[in-house]
């Protein structure tokens, strides 16, 4: 393959620097109208009187929506929504159907005008009172009134409760340790953003900032009664999504005031609502216990995760490192959550792992310390070759090799194993390391494929590029599968028009939409092959083909470049403007993320491929390695540098998936140093209104990041061999850094952000 | 849905009115057309607008009345205390009315058609809406579009000279300095005029010695970083910006540093020296 994997520059790049690349708020519409939403002041209760006159006589002002006279829409339904294909709905709670207040900036009025301004003034004149009710915000003082929940993505949420505690409390080497993370929210650059256009009573166009328009379609055509079919949602340029941009129901709202206006209506959710209403990775308690034996290898871990949800059967799954990382003959793995005045938790990059690997990872340090082993050492000592639940070998494992490629490029060899003992000036430097794990998933995907005689390719499916690359890594494989030019191929993806394929969530689009891509354009250079052998006038006619070869445009005979057929003579003799196929690929554990309709041509895989599915187990691993600097007369922690290896199989391109593993660090270092979103006890709203407040990472913040890859297909999850990048690298960052802090300092801080008040 | 006026283009009838009213500006309306001061000037004089308005073509003065009418129609009489405002973007004239709460980023946005320059958070926090004001980056969501009068703005659109990227531009893509792409027209707005700074000698924080006499800085890492921290990526192509701007700043390639521990545990792929 020639251009696959190699370090191309993004197809769309040109696009994204010169501001041409259009996002959602930028459909402007002739005679678009703006709606900005009201939000609640209380964070629970209920909505007694809107007092709407002096918005409505406000300039410019179309139209107010309240639950009194918006229009009524289908009610949440889980099992009705399953069969709809509804999954990823930001939160069970159709906007504007009650007076119900469950949450501090719930959306409760809508205002409609014709312009921006005018709307955000009318927006703040509307006068609502409400019978305010006592609410609950904090975590611990409700946690006992919470629940154990009994499923988590389909499976037993709650493993082996109770049964570590006899052989942990009877171990001569153990840790047991309480780690608290911060809620946080994801801030994508770009805030969601909807341009609602209504053809007619029944046709729906959404231009949506989503990371899936098969879902925001489905979500829209349900909760608004059309036919899915009847709506269409385009979304080719998403400026960031990070879990946020499932779908969140303002979608709804804009769709609404469309209704309404009978206009075309933009609504764009403002960077404080981003705090509020379109979801947050939910703060954790997580107790872990380790118990070993006296050469380190670990007899039993057990693992206690509390949170709390709202509006949603979500909740933060911590425990789902802890599943896969380390041998130990008992594991223990429960979950507590408790139901808060806050809106929805919700997917955030690596849901689970990014909190999980910060309380196990940082267990594993405190644990190798309590034995006096040197932390990469035992984790070697503790290695999992297999999955230690499901028993299955690991579809393909390099991370032995990992903390070995990483350990020497970091330079591991120099830390000191006592604290304290690195200094430069006023500044104490520590190193800390940390596993990353995350699983590898793969769903349905369908894509065609289109030639026409002039040798121009367009490749489309319904897949998202959140900036994770998809328009550039997909036309590399188009590229190398028609043996053609990257410059030759066209991509086009983030429309429902096209054929369907998943969300761009839980690291799987390239490992689901690739074996598509690759099946439609094997199937078009098939067709046009055997046009070739079935032509009198071709040079090739009556070949077989295994006797052929392709490339730069050609099929030619192996061993004999000069026999050769050019793509564009095949189809000019054979009276060809445009040849096109269609495949969907569908795994055989069904169709997942993806969409359970298939329009193209089923491609089944290959027998072996399928039981593959259910003999193996499928994640990706990496070691992550911090350097710190803490000033300890001012309690500030600067990571200096920082190592990370990846095994997520085959590499798609060298540099898109280098940036998609520096951005991941990048957010663990703001969960781990900064990111929280706090909440006022009394009035349930965040204090961290903005980014002036919830602090992410700036340029100043972050240190060279050094990026490997083991670069070894996975021969198991499909016939591309490459697995999801995501949301790996953000795994483990934030236990390196902690670990780090405490091998510059001596002092653990079990308690996210490490902000330089716990550090004093 | 500009309005360009290039060259005046009055009637004879006008023109009499004008010399009439004004003759000390006919020169300037000669040379560059009726603009916002004249026409106030003019409704003075006059005592009403309504004369004015039907000799003077509307299309002028008032930026909805657009190429494209369908586009950004806002109502007449809908805005109050609204504001007719003149400024150059992108090398051309742009004259707009404009609510008086609009932002210089919401009227590139909503009327302009120029959708380059981003909306990240509208209060100054993101730096996703950097454009240029007569040579200075700053924030168009902090900028009402009433304040600039006169002056000249560039945003990413006009970046590129007939089809050449400008050479940050076109860092930026050789070094991956975006994933999503939302924040990158502030990011390369922000760093064009960063290098204009540089060459002026403009302290930063982190500038070793702010009383030295100023002369052109070349900027290190640190410099970059910390003149870059207005403009967050949440995507974290941090180091990949650092690395685009550095090598435009210093005119050398910057290598790139990923490697495969494959089998021979060779970097696969460097670039520059």
């Amino acid at each position: 393959m020639a251009i696959t994997g190699k370090p191309i520059d993004r197809v769309d790049g040109r696009l994204k620097v010169t501001g041409t690349a259009t996002y959602a708020a930028e459909f402007n519409q002739p005679n678009m109208a703006y709606a900005v939403p009201v939000r609640s002041t209380i964070a629970k209760g209920t909505i007694t009187t809107f007092d709407t006159v002096a918005a409505e006589k406000s300039a410019g002002v179309i139209a107010v929506l309240t639950h009194k006279n918006a229009s009524r829409l289908k009610a949440i339904n889980p099992e009705e929504q399953m069969k709809a294909g509804v999954i990823f709905i930001g939160e069970d709670l159709v906007p504007l159907q009650d007076n119900q207040v469950h949450y501090f900036g719930q959306f409760i009025a809508l205002v409609v005008a014709e312009t921006y301004e005018q709307a955000r003034s009318a927006a703040a004149l509307l006068e609502v009172t409400y019978n305010k009710e006592k609410h609950a915000i904090d975590l611990v003082s409700e946690l006992p009134k919470g629940y154990k929940p009994k499923l988590l993505f389909g499976r037993e949420a709650q493993l082996n409760t109770g049964k570590t505690a006899d052989l942990i409390a009877a171990s001569p080497h153990k840790i047991e340790q309480t780690y608290t993370t911060s809620t946080e929210n994801h801030h994508p650059m770009e805030p969601h953003a909807t341009v609602a256009v209504w053809e007619g009573a029944d046709k729906l166009t959404l231009y949506d900032a989503t990371q899936g328009v098969v879902i925001t379609r489905a979500i829209a055509a349900y909760f608004l009664n059309l036919k899915p079919d009847n709506v269409r949602v385009i979304s080719p340029f998403v400026g960031g999504g990070f879990g946020t941009k499932g779908t969140w129901l303002h979608i709804v709202l804009a769709a609404m005031a469309g209704q309404v206006t009978k206009r075309p209506v933009k609504l764009v959710i403002s960077r404080q609502m981003m705090q509020t209403n379109v979801g947050r990775r939910s703060a954790t308690i997580q107790k872990i216990a380790l118990s070993s034996d006296p050469k380190g290898k670990l007899t039993a871990i057990r693992h206690n995760s509390e949170t709390y949800t709202n509006l949603t059967q979500f909740f933060e799954p911590s425990g789902l490192a802890t599943a896969v990382l380390y041998e130990a003959p008992l594991r223990e793995i429960t979950y507590q959550v408790a139901k808060l005045n806050v809106g929805a938790p919700t997917f955030m990059r690596a849901p689970g792992e990014a909190p999980g690997t910060f309380a196990l990872e940082s267990a594993m340090d405190e644990m190798a310390f309590e034995m006096k082993i040197d932390p990469l050492a035992f984790r070697v000592l503790n290695h999992a070759a297999t999955d230690p639940e499901t028993k299955h070998p690991f579809s393909a494992n390099y991370l032995l090799e990992c903390y070995r490629v990483g350990a020497e490029k970091f330079g591991w060899s120099a830390r000191k194993m006592q604290p304290r003992q690195t200094r430069n000036g006023k500044y104490l430097i520590g190193y800390g390391m940390a596993t990353a794990t995350y699983p590898a998933g793969r769903s349905s995907a369908s894509a065609r494929v289109q030639m026409t005689i002039k040798g121009e390719i367009k490749v489309m499916t319904a897949a998202s590029d959140i900036g994770t690359g998809t328009y550039t890594v997909l036309a590399q494989t188009a590229a190398d599968a028609l043996g053609v030019s990257v410059e030759r191929i066209t991509v086009e993806i983030g429309d429902t028009n096209l054929p369907p394929a998943p969300i761009a969530g839980g690291s799987q689009t390239t490992a689901s939409v690739h074996p598509a891509v690759l099946a439609a354009v094997e199937t078009l250079r098939k067709d046009l092959m055997l046009l070739a052998f079935s032509d009198t006038k071709s040079k090739l006619n009556g070949r077989k083909a295994d006797e052929i070869d392709f490339a730069k445009g050609k099929f030619y005979l192996k061993g004999d470049a000069s026999i050769s057929d050019s793509y564009a003579d095949i189809m000019s003799r054979n009276n060809k403007q445009i040849m096109e196929a269609c495949a969907t690929s569908m795994p055989a554990s069904g169709s997942g993320l993806g969409a359970p309709v298939a329009p193209c041509m089923v491609v089944p895989l290959a027998t072996e491929e399928n039981s593959d599915a259910k003999k193996y187990s499928f994640h990706s691993f990496g070691a992550q390695f911090a350097e710190v600097w803490v000033d300890e007369d001012l309690g500030t922690i600067r990571v200096s540098r920082f190592t990370s290896v990846q095994d997520v199989g085959r590499i798609m391109n060298e540099k898109t998936a280098r940036s998609q593993i520096i951005g991941g660090v990048i957010f663990g270092l703001g969960a781990a140093l900064m990111e929280e979103t706090q909440y006022d006890k009394h009035w349930g709203n965040p204090v961290t209104r903005s980014l002036a407040d919830y602090h992410v990472p700036v340029n100043a913040d972050v240190p060279q990041i050094d990026v490997h890859f083991i670069g070894k297909p996975d021969p198991h999850i499909s016939s591309i061999g490459a697995r999801g990048i995501g949301e790996i690298g953000i795994t483990g960052v934030s236990a390196a850094i902690a670990n780090a802090v405490f091998n510059a300092t001596g002092k653990r801080i079990r308690s996210l952000p490490l902000t330089l008040d716990k550090l004093l | 849905m500009e309005i360009e006026n290039k060259k005046p283009s009055l009637t004879e009838e006008e023109k009499t009115l004008f010399e009439k009213l004004m003759p000390e500006d006919m020169n300037e309306i000669s040379a560059l057309g009726v603009q916002r001061r004249h026409f106030l000037k003019l409704i003075t004089l006059t005592g009403g607008a309504l004369f004015v308005f039907q000799m003077l073509d509307r299309h002028q003065i008032f930026a909805q009345s657009s190429v494209d009418p369908a586009l950004n129609i806002v109502k007449a009489g809908s805005i109050e205390n609204s504001v007719n405002v003149a400024f150059r973007v992108n090398g051309a004239r742009k004259a707009l009315e404009v609510d008086s709460r609009m932002t210089l980023l919401d009227a590139l946005r909503e009327r302009l058609e120029l959708t380059g320059s981003k909306k990240g958070c509208d209060h100054g926090q993101c730096g996703a809406c950097t454009v240029i004001v007569d040579g200075r980056r700053i924030l168009s969501c902090l900028t009402l579009a009433a304040t600039c009068e006169g002056k000249s703005v560039t945003t990413i659109e006009g970046l590129a000279k007939r089809g050449a990227l400008h050479p940050v531009q076109a860092a930026f893509i050789k070094h991956d300095g975006f994933q999503c792409g939302y924040c990158t027209p502030g990011q390369i707005c922000s760093a064009v005029a960063l290098m204009t700074e540089a060459k002026n000698g403009e302290a930063s924080y982190v500038t070793a010695n702010v009383r030295a006499k100023a002369t052109s800085l070349q900027l290190s890492d640190d410099e970059i970083r910390e003149r870059m921290s207005g403009n967050i990526c949440r995507c974290g192509a941090y180091p990949n910006i650092i690395a685009a701007i550095k090598e435009v700043h210093s005119g050398k390639d910057v290598v790139q540093t990923w490697q495969f521990t494959g089998e021979n545990n060779q970097p696969t792929f460097t670039t520059g020296g």
